[in-house]
């Protein structure tokens, strides 16, 4: 599902490479967490997967898209199959729950009906039924990120990158958004997390990537925290 | 194909939306544009004022070859033949003694002292032709041509052709200015334009430096390029549109109101009411370009400024 051969970043040639012929290979379906300390290049990591940045060398494929091959043009084609959940939820403050959504799917041009006939659906999946016309301001951190979350999952991608999502909230509401990447997870998406939190790392028990300097320095199955 | 309807839909909407909300910013931006459409527009209208004032006067411009009174009929005959065949003359009429005479009398009926002076002199008024040029500007080949030996021995040696001295210096400065008046048009036209381009342009970008955030939220979820800057041309469109009609309206009033306040036809060159009749008369035509400049000028300055925020990384 995602692939990454000898994959090098490098932002400043004065400062060494942000990722350092790192190779990693994700199977469809797989949880994945990735951990590292602060500046490890976790992030880096995920912006190659969102093409908001491009690898200096390597090679990256995704969903089957070789991403050296990938044109400007098809840059937002390869986004709509990818879900993408931020630390800060970066949800449209002018729009409502429902509208953020909702959002997701006017881009590809769905119908309006289709539109009224999905987003409760997903609402429903991430326990947000009820909230669609509160605005983003009147919503705690989790729920927040439960719509952040909705709106990555709606279109129904194969691919799920959560980075951090966790970061902004306190553990009760850290808690309930793992749950929600879990159940996704078990409807057959992809998931790739990063994550700061030990906690969760070890009560998830998944394959831990980590990576240190830029390189990837471990990587466990069913695995606990360990930096 | 359903799709791209309703992505069309949704874009029109949008820009639609964010047009009433941000109607402070909006404001700013359509006084600009209104102002500076309003200037063009007064510019189409006063050049074709100014036109017409400077075809009636080129119409004027003249040039009268006296002729000695020894040309015979077969002279003058070749003489008008090898005129008329010249490029820049449009016509070249003869005018005999008798004729020049009667006008003259008809013209000064009421001047007795005058009209007794001209019987006593009419037989040295000599009989002329009258060359009426295609372009004002471009007198001197006509002169060249009467300068040719063989036609100023039919020219009378103590009238010398009109064009000459202070006459040819004042045809001259007339299609000078004219030329002038033009070319200045135009510039100031282009000139007005481009500052529109560059406030509009400053305006929009205002615009999306303020949601820069939503829009890289857009672009992360895969809004396509036209998806997000769709609605940002359909607001600079928008504002063009209401520019066109307001600088229309603007200038419809500025027109009739000085048609009938000012008591005057004319300001100058500027006739006022040749100005009026013009600005009815073409009023749709007027519109229509006024409504194509304004929405160009939105479309073409919203699609520069928001190139650079949605540019996809290179390196």
């Amino acid at each position: 599902m995602i692939l990454l051969d000898r994959v090098t970043k490098t932002y400043n040639r004065d400062m060494g490479p942000a990722l350092d012929r790192i190779s990693l290979n994700v199977e469809p379906k797989e949880f994945v967490i990735v951990v590292g300390q602060s500046g490890a290049g976790k992030t880096t990591l995920l912006r190659l997967l969102t093409r908001e940045e491009r690898q200096t060398s390597g090679k990256i494929i995704v969903g089957g898209v070789d991403y050296d091959k990938l044109a400007d043009k098809d840059i937002p084609l390869l986004r709509r199959k990818i879900g993408v959940v931020f630390q800060d939820f970066k949800l449209l403050p002018n729009r409502n729950v429902f509208e953020n959504i909702a959002f997701a799917l006017e881009i590809v041009g769905m119908g309006k009906h289709e539109i009224y006939r999905t987003v409760p659906k997903v609402l429903e999946i991430v326990n947000l039924t009820g909230k669609e016309k509160s605005m983003p301001m009147e919503l705690s951190g989790g729920e927040r990120q439960r719509v952040a979350i909705a709106r990555a999952v709606v279109r129904q991608p194969k691919i799920l990158i959560a980075d951090e999502p966790t970061g902004n909230l306190d553990p009760k509401h850290a808690w309930d958004v793992i749950k929600v990447l879990e159940k996704i997870n078990r409807f057959g998406t992809t998931v790739l997390l990063t994550t700061h939190n030990k906690e969760i790392v070890d009560k998830l028990k998944r394959r831990v990537v980590t990576i240190q300097d830029g390189k990837i320095i471990r990587d466990r199955a069913n695995a606990a925290y360990k930096i | 194909m359903k799709n791209r309807l309703v992505t069309l839909i949704r874009i029109v909407r949008t820009g639609s939306v964010n047009f009433t909300r941000n109607l402070s910013l909006a404001a700013a931006a359509m006084a600009v544009m209104g102002v500076t459409l309003s200037i063009i527009l007064f510019s189409i209208v006063a050049g074709s004022a100014f036109n017409n004032s400077i075809t009636q006067l080129t119409n004027k411009l003249n040039v009268s070859v006296y002729l000695n009174s020894s040309v015979t009929a077969p002279q003058l005959s070749l003489f008008l033949k090898n005129l008329r065949a010249q490029p820049n003359v449009k016509k070249a009429t003869y005018h005999s003694k008798a004729q020049d005479l009667a006008q003259a009398e008809s013209q000064n009926a009421g001047n007795k002292t005058l009209l007794q002076g001209l019987s006593e002199t009419s037989g040295v008024i000599p009989a002329k032709i009258v060359v009426d040029p295609l372009n004002a500007n471009k007198i001197q080949s006509i002169k060249n041509f009467l300068d040719l030996p063989v036609n100023r021995a039919l020219e009378d040696p103590q009238t010398p052709t009109s064009y000459s001295g202070a006459e040819k210096s004042a045809i001259d400065k007339i299609a000078h200015a004219t030329n002038v008046i033009r070319e200045a048009g135009v510039v100031a036209v282009i000139v007005f334009a481009i500052i529109s381009m560059l406030i509009i342009f400053n305006t929009i970008r205002m615009a999306i430096f303020n949601r820069r955030d939503e829009i890289s939220i857009m672009r992360l979820l895969g809004a396509s390029t036209w998806f997000i800057r769709g609605p940002f041309v359909v607001e600079s469109v928008i504002y063009g549109v209401i520019s066109a009609l307001a600088s229309v309206f603007f200038i419809d009033i500025l027109f009739a109101g000085s048609a009938n306040g000012l008591q005057a036809s004319s300001l100058g060159l500027l006739d006022i009411g040749y100005a009026n009749q013009f600005f009815k008369s073409h009023l749709w035509i007027l519109l229509l370009l006024q409504l194509m400049i304004g929405i160009l000028i939105g479309a073409v300055s919203s699609v520069i400024a928001t190139r650079r925020y949605l540019k996809f990384k290179s390196k």
